[in-house]
């Protein structure tokens, strides 16, 4: 296993942390972070997908919408996710959360780990591409901060829809890229075995997505969980201080503005 | 066995034969429709390059299309080209041979064009140009797109036709799913009309994002409309999908694009529909 207090780290060596077993659950994490954590269910239209988990929370004193895609524990749930992959009906459960945020004033946060958005037959036929369109569209105009913080995998435009607010984290051993090195490598060189040479040449650890701005910072990483979401919580806090100074319109126009520039 | 291996040797032989053959008649002129399978000569199919079997619309290039959508079209940032922000291997020359064949710098035609005397913001996406895959100049010109149609106070029609983000710019090529996305928004928050036509192919982070994000989706006959590829599907689900999962029909029967419209119809529906949104519409504020 990576040494994940290992400083000098490849890419392949990020991208086997990013997936480590070892990472926390959905609900762990948000136990570990907010206060008084109470779920909500389902999306109003079809479904309610376990691989997306969210609700209201406490976060110093306040209240705050927290949602989480979920890998799952034991292998039923790993299945009942399909191992982290949301469903359309994942993506509209978050939205619908999200506006409900944006109602009442809350401020939102998002946890990402997933490879990406679900690729099975029953999401062609229910619309992926459609949730995930509505996403970007809707949360570009979405009233209230929105924080996401990437905690494994940042798979493509799965992850994407969870992450186009206000600001992105990312944790040490995390990834974030428009496809899996293995795809990629297939692709490119006829050969899903080449994964570690092509996550160097992706770019797609923290360090390389913080230099080209595509993500605010690197939150450090160690195997207390504890630990880890301590160092989360500070972080999240410090951007929930920041970000509510900001009237809705000078929020708007910086959302905007950060993707903008790419 | 000797007489066997003899025979094998002769057989390998003539089907080399044959394969020099078939190189020297001309190519081109005899096509398969690559979703019915019919054999057409090649003149079958029209200006329009459709299929006269099954109504698909062949793969043109934007410049194309152009030609015989609008009456007249004013191109806008012709000359933005990437700056191949990985130093990806082999990138450049992908580029220099796509540019060749479409006469664009980069997957995207945009500009303002006129139907009679419709004026609005269009923008038609070339499936020749590295699959029509979305890259920074991709979403810089459709993002300036829509802001001028914003300023303008102008409609935007789009064409679609991409295998998704490009990965030869990696990250870079998925922040222009948000970047354009929020530029739509916007110009729909301006009671702006937005339309899309999806061709064929509109797969990946096209469709999710601006592809499904207009007022009003159509669709070619036959295109296949989807996010993940066929075979990804097959890998994840352990099973062999139908054929027409991902074809137009098959997404409209199931809700999430309004009408297929063919080729031949498309001027005059478009110009019909961008003039029945007038800004601010008829019920007064």
């Amino acid at each position: 296993m990576v040494n994940i207090l290992d400083r000098k780290k490849t890419a392949a060596q990020i991208v086997a942390g990013a997936r480590n077993q070892e990472k926390m659950s959905a609900y762990e994490l948000i136990n570990g972070i907010f206060e008084d954590f109470f779920e909500l269910h389902g999306d109003r239209l079809s479904g309610d997908d376990a691989a997306i988990v969210g609700g209201i929370a406490t976060l110093a004193g306040k209240p705050v919408t927290v949602i989480s895609t979920n890998k799952g524990e034991s292998a039923q749930e790993r299945m009942l996710t399909h191992f982290g992959c949301p469903q359309p009906s994942g993506y509209r459960k978050a939205l619908r959360l999200i506006k409900q945020a944006e109602k009442f004033g809350r401020p939102v946060f998002i946890f990402v780990n997933t490879a990406g958005a679900y690729p099975g037959k029953s999401a062609e036929e229910n619309g992926q591409g459609e949730a995930l369109a509505r996403n970007l569209l809707e949360i570009s105009d979405v009233k209230v901060p929105i924080v996401s913080v990437i905690y494994g995998e940042g798979g493509s435009g799965g992850a994407l829809a969870l992450a186009c607010g206000d600001s992105v984290w990312m944790v040490e051993n995390s990834m974030y890229s428009v496809l899996s090195p293995e795809g990629f490598a297939a692709i490119l060189w006829k050969d899903s075995k080449r994964a570690d040479e092509a996550a160097e040449v992706m770019q797609l650890t923290p360090e390389k997505l913080l230099a080209q701005k595509v993500i605010e910072g690197i939150i450090p990483e160690s195997h207390s969980h504890k630990r880890v979401c301590r160092a989360i919580k500070k972080t999240i806090e410090q951007e929930m201080k920041e970000l509510m100074k900001l009237s809705s319109d000078e929020l708007l126009m910086r959302r905007y503005k950060r993707f903008r520039k790419f | 066995m000797q007489l066997f291996n003899e025979l094998k040797t002769l057989g390998q032989k003539h089907i080399k034969a044959d394969k020099k053959a078939n190189e020297r008649v001309p190519s081109g002129l005899w096509i398969a429709c690559p979703k019915c399978h019919q054999s057409l000569y090649h003149k079958d199919l029209g200006i329009f390059q459709v299929c006269p079997n099954c109504e698909y619309g062949f793969r043109i290039t934007a410049r194309e299309r152009v030609a015989w959508l609008v009456d007249d079209f004013e191109e806008l940032d012709a000359d933005m080209k990437t700056t191949d922000p990985l130093n990806f291997p082999d990138y450049d020359k992908k580029l220099e041979k796509s540019r060749k064949n479409t006469g664009l710098n980069d997957s995207i035609l945009t500009g303002i064009a006129k139907i009679q005397a419709e004026e609005f913001a269009l923008g038609i996406m070339d499936p020749n140009f590295i699959m029509g895959s979305m890259g920074t100049v991709t979403g810089e010109k459709i993002t300036r797109l829509f802001e001028y149609a914003l300023e303008k106070e102008l409609p935007v029609v789009l064409f679609t036709a991409s295998g998704g983000a490009r990965m030869q710019e990696g990250i870079l090529s998925l922040m222009q799913m948000a970047k354009i996305s929020a530029a739509v928004k916007r110009h729909s928050k301006a009671g702006l009309l937005y339309i899309t036509v999806l061709t064929d192919p509109t797969t990946g982070g096209v469709t999710a994002s601006f592809a499904m994000q207009g007022d009003i989706i159509l669709s070619e006959p036959r295109a296949l409309i989807g996010f993940a590829g066929k075979r990804v599907i097959e890998q994840t689900i352990h099973q062999k999908v139908p054929n027409n999962l991902q074809d137009a029909e098959t997404v409209l029967e199931r809700g999430f694009i309004d009408a297929i419209v063919q080729r031949k119809d498309l001027k005059q529906k478009l110009e019909w529909l961008l003039g029945s949104h007038t800004k601010g519409g008829l019920v007064n504020g």
